[in-house]
């Protein structure tokens, strides 16, 4: 089966291509990159006209609940979520049920991924046991059964001392630890950020410096051991500081953040709308603001979903007891886009942030239009408009602060592993 | 006339609607002096109290105010809510106006409860104190025996001193209080003092000797026992010494100056027997002050015209 994408705005840093362009697909691989009207017929034609083409996404951030905790996500649902996003590659954290602490998780995930993922996952393993933070898991086999990154996400390494091994150990296999950064202590019992706002609507704070600890202690780690640290979901300026100067001093740590972090502040908690709570908890426009400067200069590498899918019952209901969290793999293209639309950034770095270099981080052939590479595409009308319905999500989660948003940029083709999804 | 079918915090209240609450609890105020201390403005109503938080007087309270107005009362406590399992709070919530009530007096551990109610259910809600959000009756029968005390709010220093963190009494005071136009002071150690509180337009101080300082008006607040095992104090005795309302501390304010306390009193923590008893203490008067203030809460939601 040949695919021929022509008339489209192809962008892709990895070979510095920006402009238009057609593109072969056979079967699941990228055959060739053509002049307009110069590639060999094909068994389909999509006409990209007024769209960009570019890599699918890579989401190194994605929670897509199996095992364990079907009722919220699945394999299924949160691959098709993935690529209404734009997205072909995403990377699924541990905190399942068991949770992906051992090879045998990795394979079942692996193996359900094949038979119905509509996307390419790639695992990340658990650091330690259970996510306990007390002992290390089998970095080898699970990085053999396909983990390319180690964290426990949702749960802090408290210990430093397993910290720091977690960052020697993995040297061996030359994997990422992606540090939750939290200090459990001074965020206990929290649920919003701490400040004015948690002050007014009455609900417990989360202090920045509870992020910003852990930060500079990872960092620090990071230099001592000479491992590989990937700083997940950074919310907070002070955070971008402390990465800012590690990088300056030439220490290897790579950030991310998520859309959230850059387009909602803890204002509107007055609502007391669920669907605002999430760890860590959205904060002020001081750090929106830094956040911003942060993607702009380099310091944040990367945009990651922290795609965190949950049912109403999770949901509505008090805000003390909700679940954080926010299903975010249908609305990050779009609310990253607008950092392009405000001229803080161009598309071309907006595609590197979302492709390229999380594909490098994970170290994977992912984020490319290589010939040769998996056919990974996403076809994006960058000037359309549409309201944000979240009932229409394809992901089982509807929690989304974003439902009734006006956004621009809409997906109107992914292309995973040469399979074609049209949308609308 | 009160705007909303809701009463969910002072917050949300304008400045006209709290005079007017006042007023209408005045008139009920005079009813309770009588003989016979029952009208008959929300016959053929339902009020349920619904409280997943133990207490007795602010329940107490609600229950007699709907009564005097000779409304039917169903009282549900849920002790303990752990709420993980069980019914959820929306399902509650729909049991209790499918039983015909209509105004649902609520109090909740967690903030935000009485505005999910709203928005969940069709009953007229009333806050009767949800986490460390609010607890607005409290401040509306505070700010009522204020002015029947000093007849205006304008110019009036209050000094309210305790644990300020964890208070909502605090904060629908402040809340109110400013919006009244008077100047309040809050008083308590920085461990127990919430982020960025001063941007309220109040002021703010870790003495007690600077901060009562000329006040019209000191309240103190209850102070939790356990906040010391957590970490937010050393002792309870040095909290009593710092923070504690003695006859000393309280000759710093001004001779004419009323003292105030939300109940229930821990004697001898914040407050020393001889101030909770003595001739300045207006305590049981905001008891009383309570239940005409819940009347008139009762009877405006219930969209009786007068």
């Amino acid at each position: 089966m040949k695919t021929l994408i022509v008339n489209g705005f192809v962008i892709d840093p990895s070979q510095n291509l920006e402009s238009k362009k057609d593109i072969l697909i056979e079967g699941k691989k990228i055959q060739g990159i053509y002049p307009v009207g110069e590639a060999p017929s094909a068994d389909r034609t999509i006409d990209a006209s007024d769209c960009i083409v570019i890599p699918g996404l890579v989401d190194l951030h994605t929670h897509l609940r199996e095992p364990g905790f079907e009722y919220k996500e699945t394999i299924a649902s949160g691959t098709m979520a993935a690529v209404k996003g734009g997205f072909t590659t995403v990377c699924c954290m541990p905190n399942t049920k068991p949770s992906n602490d051992s090879e045998s998780v990795t394979e079942f995930i692996m193996d359900k991924a094949r038979k119905e993922g509509a996307c390419t996952v790639y695992p990340i393993g658990a650091v330690t046991r259970g996510q306990k933070g007390e002992e290390l898991t089998e970095l080898d086999a699970m990085s053999k059964s396909g983990c390319i990154a180690f964290s426990d996400d949702g749960m802090p390494v408290t210990n430093s001392l397993i910290m720091r091994r977690a960052l020697e150990y993995s040297k061996i296999f030359n994997v990422p630890i992606i540090a939750h950064c939290e200090d459990p202590f001074l965020a206990e019992g929290g649920s919003v950020n701490e400040g004015f706002y948690s002050t007014t609507v009455g609900l417990k704070g989360i202090p920045k410096a509870a992020e910003e600890i852990m930060v500079a202690r990872d960092i620090i780690l990071c230099e001592l051991t000479g491992g590989k640290l990937h700083i997940a979901h950074v919310s907070s300026g002070g955070s971008v500081r402390i990465i800012r100067e590690a990088k300056a001093r030439g220490i290897a740590v790579t950030a991310e953040t998520c859309p959230h972090y850059f387009s909602l502040t803890d204002e509107r908690l007055t609502t007391y709308d669920t669907n605002l709570k999430v760890n860590p908890p959205v904060r002020t426009q001081e750090d929106v603001d830094a956040i911003k400067e942060g993607l702009r200069d380099g310091t944040l590498d990367i945009i990651a979903t922290d795609h965190a899918p949950h049912h109403s019952d999770d949901k509505n209901r008090e805000f003390d007891t909700a679940a954080f969290g926010i299903s975010g793999l249908e609305t990050a293209f779009a609310l990253s886009l607008k950092l392009v639309k405000d001229g803080l950034i161009d598309l071309n770095y907006l595609i590197k942030l979302m492709c390229l270099r999380p594909s490098l981080i994970a170290g994977i052939s992912k984020g490319t239009l290589q010939p040769g590479a998996d056919a990974d595409l996403a076809i994006i009308n960058t000037e359309k408009e549409y309201t944000v319905d979240s009932a229409k999500f394809l992901s089982k989660g509807k929690n989304s602060p974003f439902h009734s948003w006006q956004l621009t940029g809409k997906i109107e083709h992914t292309i995973a592993m040469g399979k074609l999804y049209n949308w609308d | 006339m009160i705007k909303s079918k809701d009463l969910l915090g002072i917050k949300e209240l304008e400045v006209e609607e709290i005079y007017h609450i006042l007023e209408t609890a005045a008139g009920f105020k005079d009813v309770l002096k009588r003989d016979i201390k029952k009208v008959p403005a929300l016959r053929g109503k339902t009020v349920a109290n619904l409280f997943f938080e133990p207490s007795t007087r602010t329940r107490t309270s609600f229950e007699l105010a709907a009564k005097r107005l000779s409304a039917d009362v169903i009282n549900i406590s849920v002790p303990n809510s752990s709420v993980v399992k069980g019914e959820t709070l929306k399902d509650t919530a729909l049991t209790i106006q499918a039983l015909g009530a209509e105004i649902v007096i609520i109090r909740h551990t967690s903030a935000g409860v009485p505005h999910f109610l709203s928005r969940e259910s069709g009953l007229s809600v009333v806050n009767a104190g949800d986490g460390t959000n609010e607890h607005p009756t409290q401040a509306l029968l505070d700010a009522f025996t204020i002015q029947s005390h000093k007849k205006k709010f304008k110019g009036l220093i209050v000094a309210i001193v305790g644990d300020i963190a964890h208070s909502r009494v605090a904060r629908s005071n402040i809340y109110a209080l400013i919006k009244l136009g008077a100047t309040v002071r809050i008083i308590c150690p920085p461990t127990l003092m919430p982020s960025q509180i001063e941007k309220l337009n109040i002021e703010v101080y870790d003495s007690l000797e600077k901060g009562i300082k000329g006040a019209d008006v000191v309240m103190a607040l209850r102070l939790q026992l356990e906040r010391q095992n957590k970490g937010f104090l050393p002792s309870l005795d040095e909290y009593f010494n710092l923070y504690g309302l003695t006859t000393g501390k309280m000759r710093l304010a001004k001779s004419d100056a009323i003292v105030m306390h939300p109940g229930p009193m821990n004697r001898g923590v914040e407050i020393e027997s001889k101030v909770a008893d003595g001739p300045q203490s207006v305590i049981l008067e905001q008891v009383t002050n309570g239940l005409a203030v819940r009347m008139a809460i009762l009877y405006l939601l219930s969209g009786v015209k007068s």
